[in-house]
């Protein structure tokens, strides 16, 4: 999904400050986003994993819902998706995906109960069809609100909760998947503490004229370093975090890419969301293929398309690949039938025609070092 | 005395009798990001001219690298497979990729020299 639309790139509030952080920009969703910044890539990762990360997540979709008089957002959203978000409580997060008539998924997204109203971040890529499909099927009990203006900042790492409660004190005990009103500066934001990483930390929705001395004040403190896409993307790949267009897609359901954990555990025996016959059946029978995790042996990295094999024949194809800069080594994502799946199996990775030896593992690659109180 | 041409493709090779050096430029390190493993051709395999025959992975992408001249390979830097990122550090030295025993240097003098190539990658913006 990194294909750009036609037009002009649109920019985030951030552009001039990754302007003046020497960062390389290029075309993503649309937008002009920071790839990386002059340190690159590698030192960006391990500080991340090791200090603190701003990321600008600005060109993310973020979308207001509010119930119509007599009416629940909640229940409402729980028509376009598998996840419980009936079941939220004030102030908690959960991650669920919209999916369409055959189980397969739209998009993967955020939601929050914000009291009141429910707060939706989406995909870039997405957005657009996401808040039309939003309108489409929720307008006659929502108001759905885009709010596609708005700044998005993610601040990821082990410092990452030192660092924001010297602005915002009530955001250290905050607990993984919750979000909280707060005021930065005098700016209204809502923070959640979650993230794209695998690690602690936090995403802070900004007003967008705002968002520009928020990033600054953040970035003064010491631990803290601007992050490019670069290396948000192989953050993620290393918390097994599946990207959107890539590892999931209209193709996959929840199911087969292994996302049940986040399909409510009523909402798979009443259904009630597009494609949950697909989903139930596919619960009970199991999937013809799956999502796994891959270790190359060696150094070579295998991408997204690599062939998987096994006695020369093709079993799946890697969704995701690249290289581990925690772990010192190649790590891929990608799809096999059901029946070669087990933790353990050896498989060949095609890359450039060569077979490389390959074992699927269990993902995360990375251990996931959310805050849980 | 050792020349020093340049390809379009950002690769250098630098001539001392009938053996060139060849890697890539400090263009395109800086292009490809930090560099994570270099995949280079063993000592004896024959190259064309324009042949792919080396894949450099940085953390963004794999490429390519195209023999600049025709020939066999001499020699192979082994000491990228442990430390790829002297690509990034020295491009033009100890990150060097391979050594090839050239089969004719004639086909060096379609190639940049230092000025051309400035220009080419000035021209790039």
């Amino acid at each position: 999904m990194t294909e750009t639309p036609a037009g002009p790139l649109k920019r985030t509030p951030l552009y001039d400050l990754h302007r003046e952080l020497g960062a390389r920009l290029v075309p993503f969703a649309g937008y002009e986003m920071p790839v990386q910044y002059p340190t690159g890539i590698l030192v960006e990762h391990n500080h991340t994993r090791t200090a603190c990360g701003l990321f600008d997540v600005s060109h993310m979709g973020q979308v207001r819902l509010t119930a119509k008089p007599g009416q629940n957002a909640a229940k409402a959203m729980e028509t376009l998706v598998p996840g419980d978000i009936a079941g939220l409580q004030p102030g908690q997060q959960r991650y669920t995906q919209f999916t369409n008539d055959a189980g397969g998924i739209l998009d993967d997204l955020m939601v929050t109960n914000a009291g009141d109203h429910l707060l939706v971040v989406v995909n870039a890529a997405c957005k657009d069809a996401d808040l039309a499909h939003m309108q489409k099927h929720l307008s006659a009990t929502c108001e759905v609100e885009p709010m596609f203006s708005r700044g998005l900042l993610a601040l990821q790492g082990p410092q990452a909760s030192a660092v924001l409660s010297r602005l915002v004190p009530q955001v250290a005990t905050m607990k993984f998947m919750t979000g909280v009103y707060v005021e930065i500066d005098g700016a209204r934001c809502y923070v959640t503490r979650s993230g794209y990483t695998g690690g602690d930390g936090y995403e802070i929705s900004t007003p967008a004229e705002q968002t520009d001395a928020i990033a600054r004040k953040l970035l003064a403190n010491p631990e803290v370093k601007p992050i490019g896409l670069g290396a948000r993307d192989s953050l993620r790949l290393e918390a097994g975090l599946c990207l959107y267009g890539h590892d999931i897609d209209t193709t996959t359901t929840p199911v087969e890419a292994v996302l049940l954990w986040s399909v409510g555990k009523e909402r798979r025996v009443q259904g009630g969301f597009p494609g949950a016959a697909t989903v139930q059946k596919q619960i009970v029978e199991g999937s013809a293929r799956k999502r796994v995790g891959l270790l190359p042996e060696g150094k070579a990295i295998a991408r997204e398309g690599a062939g998987i094999v096994i006695g020369g024949k093709t079993v799946g194809i890697v969704t995701s690949g690249g290289f581990s800069p925690t772990l010192g080594r190649a790590i891929a994502m990608g799809y096999v039938e059901r029946s070669q799946s087990a933790n353990g199996t050896k498989v060949d990775l095609m890359v450039r025609g060569k077979p490389v030896p390959a074992e699927i593992v269990p993902m995360p690659f990375v251990k996931h070092a959310y805050f849980r109180g | 005395m050792a020349e020093t041409k340049y390809t379009e493709e950002h690769e250098w090779i630098r001539v001392e009798g009938d053996v060139g050096t060849i890697g890539i430029t400090q263009y395109a390190q800086e292009q490809l990001g930090d560099v994570v493993f270099v995949d280079v051709p063993a000592a004896g395999r024959t190259v064309a001219k324009g042949e792919a025959c080396a894949v450099v992975e940085s953390v963004k992408a794999a490429s390519d690298i195209y023999a600049p001249a025709s020939g066999e390979v001499v020699e192979s830097n082994a000491a990228l497979a442990d430390t790829p990122g002297d690509v990034n550090a020295e491009p033009t030295g100890k990150g060097w990729f391979f050594k090839l025993k050239l089969a004719d240097k004639g086909e060096l003098a379609g190639l940049m020299d230092e000025a051309a190539y400035e220009a080419f990658v000035k021209s790039l913006g």
